[in-house]
């Protein structure tokens, strides 16, 4: 099992925190983990991503030019790594700040309403978790428990009373992929 | 964690005595990491943020005269202010622990990964005939073992050592297994270990001096002869690299850091298109892998370097070649990583594949 995943969008969508913690729960399913970001002024705006490869054999390259898997948060990440995802690979992408669809026909495209879903939720924080309960259900490649686990290591202790909130949020994002 | 990350922990649970550093993208996390660990609350290891790099390396070099194991870190424009600091180091053979988290240069240059600062790192930087000990690591975990083989290294031979990471490396995550945690060395170590080293001196001893001034010529040039026997033993005995699936292979690509790792899985690609290559990583860039360039070109048909520059450890590739090979450069600058798919293509570009 080898899955080589690109997640994109806006500093401060929690483009990398999302990753991060998908990376924390392979460890925690005692997987082989690569997180690359992009790093720099992301940060403060501007476009950020991160590749992450969840494997069960040693990981080579953290770099990548071609992915199984995209995530997409925004327009110019749309339009930077439509082309980028393996043919029979998935785009996953939230609407909410498309304006010009995906048109690939050899992947596996699935709009996520993640935006949508987070104003009904306890936290608007919370989106890049509804995100990856989408991906979660599409790719089961580490069980929500080891993202809980993932979760609890990264968080910083004064945070762990949003663990269930994060949690609700990851199993919305479930319940949005059909 | 974090390169970063793994450097920091790796340092104290090594047992260093002192870290002196200024920040800058992308190696800060090392600094914040220590002053988040507090590490002086438990080993006793100071940590310091010096009000320049400068200030910095002369802090190292300070610390490393009385025996105590000290490190500092920067990337590449800091590297370049460090180097007077650097050369006095050589010079007063003192061990020590640099760290240079590759960015794109010349000049202030940008904050995204490169490894175009090879040759400053092995050729000297500083002034005067002098060699550090150079450890490319390629993963995190490396950045954590390295801490410790280099102080280990620096101590054997009396030397500055240079972990030569890169923007990758220091900002990648991925599982990490820390050194078990040794405590520092005491006075009474030190004293016994380190006879050279300035701590205070008894009525029974001479008093040790640390100076790299010596207005003798004749001197000097007797200072300089020892420093070349002591580099031959390093050369001698120091080399390390790593090769993958070099047993069947017709081309070679030598690459070290984190481009050795995009070029394994550009090995891995092209392997499955039927094409027989292999892969030499240095791990040491000084000394320099010579012999094992040398044994494994005998029988390659051409030989590509891989790196993030204009072509510098191509040149060590070159000299260490007997007889004439076609040896190929592909590099990004600036920054640019080049992706496996890149280094698929410039492979069979080259070598007509």
């Amino acid at each position: 099992m080898k899955e080589e995943i690109i997640i994109a969008g806006f500093g401060g969508q929690g483009v990398l925190s999302m990753g991060k913690i998908l990376a924390y729960a392979g460890l925690m399913d005692d997987l082989e983990v690569t997180w690359m970001p992009s790093y720099g002024p992301e940060q403060r705006g501007g476009t950020a991503n991160v590749t992450v490869i969840i494997s069960d054999k040693p990981i080579s390259s953290p770099v990548l030019n071609r992915y199984d898997t995209a995530v997409i948060l925004n327009q110019q990440s749309l339009d930077k790594f439509e082309s980028k995802v393996k043919p029979g690979g998935t785009l996953i992408y939230d609407p909410y700040s498309i304006h010009h669809a995906p048109t690939r026909t050899d992947i596996n495209i699935v709009p996520v309403d993640a935006m949508e879903a987070t104003f009904e939720l306890a936290s608007a924080k919370s989106y890049n978790m509804v995100l990856l309960g989408a991906l979660l259900k599409l790719k089961p490649l580490v069980s929500v428990d080891a993202v809980m686990r993932g979760l609890k290591k990264t968080l910083p202790e004064r945070h762990h009373h949003l663990l269930p909130v994060n949690k609700d949020a990851i199993l919305r994002g479930m319940q949005l992929v059909k | 964690m974090k390169g970063n990350e793994a450097i920091a922990h790796a340092a104290v649970r090594y047992g260093v005595d002192g870290y002196f550093g200024y920040p800058i993208t992308p190696q800060s996390e090392i600094l914040e990491t220590l002053e988040e660990i507090m590490p002086w609350d438990t080993t006793g290891m100071v940590v310091l943020q010096a009000e320049s790099e400068v200030a910095a390396i002369n802090m190292v070099y300070g610390g490393a005269a009385t025996g105590k194991a000290c490190m500092t870190s920067s990337s590449s424009p800091g590297i370049s202010l460090k180097q007077e600091g650097i050369s006095y180091i050589a010079a007063g053979e003192l061990p020590a622990l640099i760290i240079n988290c590759m960015r794109g240069g010349p000049g202030l240059g940008t904050i995204q990964p490169s490894q175009s600062d090879y040759f400053q790192a092995t050729k000297g930087g500083g002034h005067g005939d002098y060699h550090l000990i150079v450890l490319a690591p390629a993963s995190v975990q490396e950045m954590a073992d390295f801490v410790g083989l280099g102080f280990d290294l620096a101590y054997k031979y009396r030397n500055p050592v240079m972990m030569l990471a890169d923007g990758v490396v220091g900002q990648m995550m991925e599982r990490v297994k820390l050194p078990a945690p040794r405590p520092r060395r005491t006075d009474e170590e030190i004293a016994r270990e380190c006879p050279w080293a300035v701590t205070g001196c008894p009525e029974s001893r001479k008093p040790n001096i640390m100076t790299t001034l010596e207005l003798v010529p004749q001197e000097m040039e007797k200072h300089n002869l020892h420093l070349q026997e002591k580099y031959s033993r390093i050369e001698e005995f120091e080399p390390r690299w790593e090769e993958h699936e070099t047993e069947d292979a017709e081309y070679l690509m030598v690459a070290f850091g984190c481009v050795a790792r995009i070029c394994q899985k550009a090995m891995e690609d092209a392997r499955a298109q039927g094409i027989k290559v292999g892969l030499l990583r240095p791990i040491t860039l000084w000394p320099f892998p010579t012999e094992a360039v040398k044994r494994l070109s005998k029988r390659m048909k051409g030989i590509l370097v891989v790196e993030l520059n204009a072509g510098q450890m191509i040149e060590d590739v070159r000299l260490s070649l007997e007889e004439p090979r076609s040896v190929h450069h592909f590099g990004r600058m600036g920054g640019i990583v080049m992706d496996p798919d890149e280094v698929l293509v410039a492979l069979k570009e080259k070598f007509e594949l």
